[in-house]
């Protein structure tokens, strides 16, 4: 809808994948996984409103459809949020409190080299652009922090992420998303 | 492209990389930044789905109608419109002012746009940016423009166009400038990206990144003049990564409903019957000026070097 979508494309097209941008309901179909990109949560969740996407993406997702959220992306997922735009809501499929721009503004975006779980070998370029800040983590498996606080979580067939793997240069986490829809898609 | 700043403190990461500055720019990306003059309006922008909004005192029709030197907003004016939303927050500072800069950055801004529209303070130099942790975008008529702002830090770039005027011709003109100068670098060889970097001005090592790229390696957005949902989806088509509308939205009749049609068409700009459905009722656009009809010493677009 908004956002760095053809930074993932790229990503994913680099691992082997085909894709396509969902910009309507029709595009949602016969999916094997779905991205949530980054991109200004307030615009993205408007849009989806608008175009009466919001309830069959959450339907999707909640179906098992594999979904890699990044940034803004974790935001639409996430089950509250505090100091997002009044009204705001998401999809709130994962069980996890955010803080919209928890880290500062954009001053305050930052690199940091970090260490995830089930990535073998050395650590994975954080890129973090007005993130999102993780202060409640309920049913999910954290697999990654910086300075004490959850960078990367999964549910079941969602990873969620408060950096940007499509601008790190490093394909290993949309590698790990392709594999995750290949396997179980059509079940 | 190359790391030139960015600071480092401990465990707080690397904050301020042309990564992270460039970054930013990429999440705007399909949307549109709107120009604002008050709290009310940067929450009606909100509302309307901008992703991000450029904190004004004035909007480029009214610097056009009013004359005299246009500078930097109010500090105070800019933080209430910064608590008024939680999109990101632009503001302009004069061509060449890097106090005027330095001023923005104190004040947390998140982007900082180096505007034509202002009057310059610097008649040679635009302002050097890599030392800054808060990114710029800044103006262009053709590529050898957009390079030579990319050679000095800016992490995006957008059209001149001819703001305040509602008119996307200029837009429009600079756009496909740019798109040309890339066009015309495929198959160049060194020696004549040398020479192509010599007749236009544009530092060779970014030219080199926009043949490898096929574009410019920064997000480039349009801007000056876009006024209609169609305008906006013109742009798209040719190719540009989001929209600004600066005097378009809240110089119009009915800003909130031409906002939100103006973002419609931004997303859904390749489907015709989408811009038929929201460019419908929108009241009255913005009244336009002939390019021809203004004074050349009053052109915006000529500004900068």
């Amino acid at each position: 809808m908004q956002g760095a979508f053809s930074e993932h494309v790229r990503a994913l097209e680099a691992v082997g994948a085909r894709t396509r941008l969902v910009r309507t309901i029709d595009d949602l179909d016969s999916l094997d996984g779905i991205v949530l990109p980054g991109g200004e949560s307030t615009t993205m969740a408007m849009l989806m409103e608008r175009a009466g996407m919001l309830d069959s993406v959450r339907e999707a997702i909640r179906g098992g459809l594999a979904t890699l959220a990044t940034c803004a992306g974790m935001i639409l997922l996430a089950r509250d949020i505090t100091d997002g735009m009044p009204g705001q809501h998401g999809l709130g499929l994962l069980d996890i409190s955010v803080r919209r721009n928890g880290y500062g503004r954009q001053v305050d975006s930052f690199e940091a080299p970090l260490h995830i779980d089930g990535l073998n070998g050395k650590t994975f370029p954080g890129v973090f652009i007005r993130a999102p800040l993780v202060e409640r983590t309920g049913d999910v498996h954290v697999m990654a922090n910086y300075d004490g606080h959850p960078v990367a979580v999964r549910h079941g067939r969602i990873v969620a992420l408060g950096f940007h793997p499509e601008l790190s240069g490093d394909l290993r986490l949309h590698r790990e998303f392709v594999r995750l829809a290949n396997t179980g898609a059509n079940q | 492209m190359a790391e030139r700043n960015g600071s480092s403190n401990g465990n707080e990461g690397v904050k301020g990389s042309f990564k992270v500055k460039a970054g930013l720019a990429q999440m705007l990306k399909g949307g549109v930044i709107m120009d604002v003059v008050t709290p009310e309006h940067a929450r009606i922008a909100q509302e309307a789905g901008a992703c991000a909004v450029m904190a004004l005192e004035r909007v480029p029709a009214d610097i056009r109608k009013e004359g005299g030197v246009a500078r930097m907003s109010d500090p105070e004016l800019i933080k209430s419109i910064m608590a008024a939303v939680t999109i990101p927050v632009m503001a302009k500072c004069r061509i060449g002012h890097f106090v005027e800069a330095q001023i923005l950055e104190a004040l947390g801004i998140d982007y900082i746009d180096e505007s034509e529209v202002l009057t310059p303070a610097d008649e040679e130099n635009h302002i050097d940016k890599h030392p800054f942790k808060v990114p710029f975008v800044c103006g262009c008529r053709d590529l050898g423009e957009a390079t030579r702002r990319i050679a000095e830090g800016a992490a995006m770039i957008r059209t001149k166009g001819e703001a305040g005027t509602g008119n996307v011709v200029e837009a429009v003109r600079h756009a496909r400038a740019v798109n040309a100068g890339i066009r015309k670098l495929k198959g160049m060889n060194h020696a004549e990206l040398v020479h192509e970097a010599k007749l236009t001005g544009a530092p060779v090592e970014v030219l080199v990144e926009c043949q490898k790229l096929g574009r410019l390696p920064v997000v480039n957005f349009a801007a000056g003049g876009i006024a209609t949902p169609a305008d906006a989806a013109l742009m798209m088509q040719l190719g540009v990564d989001g929209v600004f509308v600066g005097s378009g939205i809240f110089k119009a009749e009915d800003p909130l409903k031409r906002a939100k049609a103006i973002v419609a068409a931004t997303t859904y700009f390749d489907k015709p019957e989408v811009l038929a459905e929201v460019s419908a009722n929108l009241g009255k656009a913005m009244h336009g000026l002939e390019i021809p009809a203004i004074p050349k010493d009053e052109l915006l677009a000529a500004r900068g070097w």
